[in-house]
């Protein structure tokens, strides 16, 4: 089996995610400036309540395929409603507040969130039912299976989407001008307030079917998983160049391949075996057990944010991002 | 009248930027404001079109009270401002900033508009797919004006449109206003330029910390001694 192409194929899946993710994040950075941390939350709503639907659903009869997407279809305007009520409730009020206003509130509007789904669906991990049969194909010596071929599929229609929502609509040239200079836009006849509404939302709606494909590929949910979904996401806006929309599709991708490769030969790079000869004991040591590894897979989470790191300090405006500039 | 305005005060803090003004436009008339850097003329123009509240006095257009209308809401109405400093959309391509400025008038006829402004500015067709930004600082001020005019304005706030322009272009940006005024929208300009302000124009009022000194025919302020010391840059004798 080619592990290479293995960690590719699972690092695009979860980068597919990640950037589905990652644009909810870059499009309310882009309009707003706002580091929405409660973008994450929204996601972990959207697995929550398709778990509930399907879980309800899962044993009557209707095919599988079926029942999923009536969960996506309640998931969806279920984050899309909390996406509109945060931004009208709690980030709007603060619109002319200095910066840190909003960022502040951002983090209690996720904790706020993550604990009334820890009331409504318990703090346990919940075993997201795994309705849909898993079937593997080979793929030039790995393995895909069909879900990993749907969320792939999915994610790419649903960028293609948004870039022509973004790119070639009047609502999309809207946004874009808002985010350049909302008050001219506001002269040209934009009611601001409504792109911004809208940009939450579409970022909520593709948060909740996201929600969706995290529950179903990892088989479980829980209330807390949000915060490291979103905290990855973000990493991928960043290294994208936060606030551009294409860079937080190549940001989520490349994150997503970065992580599955890293996780998939950091045991190999850091197994002391390797440099046996240096000392007698490690010697010894190898000669009954033929691994040492230091680092096993389990720091896969570390790389999202080696990553940011390296990005923040490297180029600090992201792969596409441009440099910030005056306002024109 | 189509714009009037009462008492019109401007505060920033504790800064009156404007001391409660009278101004009024008649539909069109070409009408321009003169003043020196910091006289309180934008603050005057951003409050006509509701980006600065008024703290006093009122601003009304068309027979509407402009405070009680959003900000978006006045494009539908007629009145359009090209702002300080142009404003265009520097990431946007020089035909969707076009686009942009028809916002407001869903069902007018987008393309057919866009060609019209390229009649007016061949400079803009030649550069339609480059984004905005990578304009130069005259042909951003056509973009800006040429956007203003998508929205088919019946009163045109123009403010500044010479700012950090060489003389040429100058020129050229005034012979452009003029032409718009001809075609029958009412203008309101505020100029730095008084000498080139005041030929274009019918009428002229003259701003001096943030109160109105001088009001018009703009032929008079041009032969007024005082105006011509001040703003023209001619000695007294």
């Amino acid at each position: 089996m080619d592990i290479f192409l293995q960690q590719v194929i699972n690092g695009l899946t979860l980068g597919s995610v990640y950037a589905i993710v990652a644009l909810g994040y870059t499009m309310v950075y882009g309009i707003i400036q706002l580091i929405n941390f409660a973008h994450g939350e929204v996601v972990m709503i959207g697995a929550m309540v398709a778990f509930t639907v399907i879980t309800v659903l899962a044993g009557g009869g209707m095919p599988p395929l079926v029942v999923v997407l009536i969960g996506t279809a309640c998931a969806v305007p279920v984050c899309v409603l909390v996406g509109y009520s945060m931004e009208r409730l709690a980030y709007r009020p603060l619109r002319r507040a200095p910066r840190l206003a909003p960022l502040i509130t951002a983090i209690g509007v996720s904790i706020i969130l993550q604990h009334l789904a820890m009331l409504v669906w318990s703090r346990n991990v919940l075993a997201f039912p795994q309705i849909i049969r898993t079937e593997i194909y080979e793929l030039a010596g790995a393995a895909i299976t069909n879900v990993q071929i749907a969320i792939l599929a999915i994610c790419m229609l649903m960028m293609l989407g948004l870039a022509l929502l973004v790119y070639r609509t009047r609502l999309g040239t809207a946004m874009r001008a808002t985010a350049q200079n909302p008050q001219v836009a506001g002269l040209m006849g934009v009611d601001i307030n409504r792109v911004i509404a809208a940009t939450f939302v579409i970022g909520a709606a593709l948060g909740a079917v996201a929600g969706v494909m995290v529950g179903t590929y990892y088989g479980v949910a829980q209330y807390t998983m949000g915060s490291l979904l979103g905290l990855k996401a973000f990493s991928a806006a960043v290294l994208g160049g936060i606030g551009n929309i294409p860079g937080a599709m190549v940001g989520g991708l490349l994150l997503g391949v970065v992580e599955a490769l890293g996780a998939g030969y950091i045991g190999d790079f850091t197994d002391l075996c390797k440099v046996a000869g240096v000392s007698d004991w490690l010697t010894e040591r190898c000669a009954a057990d033929p691994h040492f590894i230091l680092f096993g897979s389990n720091y896969q989470d570390v790389f999202a944010f080696v990553v940011l790191i390296l990005v923040l300090v490297l180029r600090p405006s992201g792969l596409l991002g441009e440099r910030v500039g005056e306002r024109a | 009248m189509l714009l009037e305005v009462k008492g019109l005060e401007v505060r920033y803090g504790g800064i009156r930027a404007v001391k409660g003004i009278d101004l009024a436009v008649d539909t069109g008339e070409l009408v321009c404001l003169i003043g020196a850097n910091g006289a309180g003329k934008s603050s005057t123009l951003r409050a006509i079109c509701g980006l600065n509240p008024a703290r006093a006095g009122s601003v009304r257009y068309a027979g509407l009270d402009v405070a009680s209308v959003p900000v978006y809401e006045l494009p539908r109405k007629g009145l359009v401002m090209v702002p300080e400093g142009r404003g265009i959309f520097p990431q946007l391509t020089v035909e969707e900033n076009l686009a942009m400025g028809a916002f407001a008038c869903a069902d007018a006829d987008v393309p057919r508009d866009i060609e019209r402004q390229y009649g007016t500015f061949p400079r803009l067709k030649e550069r339609r797919t480059q984004t905005a930004g990578t304009l130069s600082g005259g042909e951003q001020q056509m973009l800006a004006i040429a956007r203003a005019l998508m929205a088919r304005p019946k009163l045109l706030l123009l403010d500044e449109p010479s700012m950090g322009l060489a003389p040429l272009l100058v020129a050229k940006i005034f012979e452009i206003v003029r032409e718009i005024a001809a075609q029958g929208v009412t203008i309101l300009l505020v100029e730095q330029n008084a000498r080139l302000a005041l030929e274009i124009a019918g009428r002229g009022y003259v701003m001096e910390s943030g109160a109105i000194t001088l009001a018009d025919e703009a032929a008079n302020l041009l032969a007024d001694p005082k105006v011509r010391e001040a703003y023209l840059g001619e000695g007294a004798g």
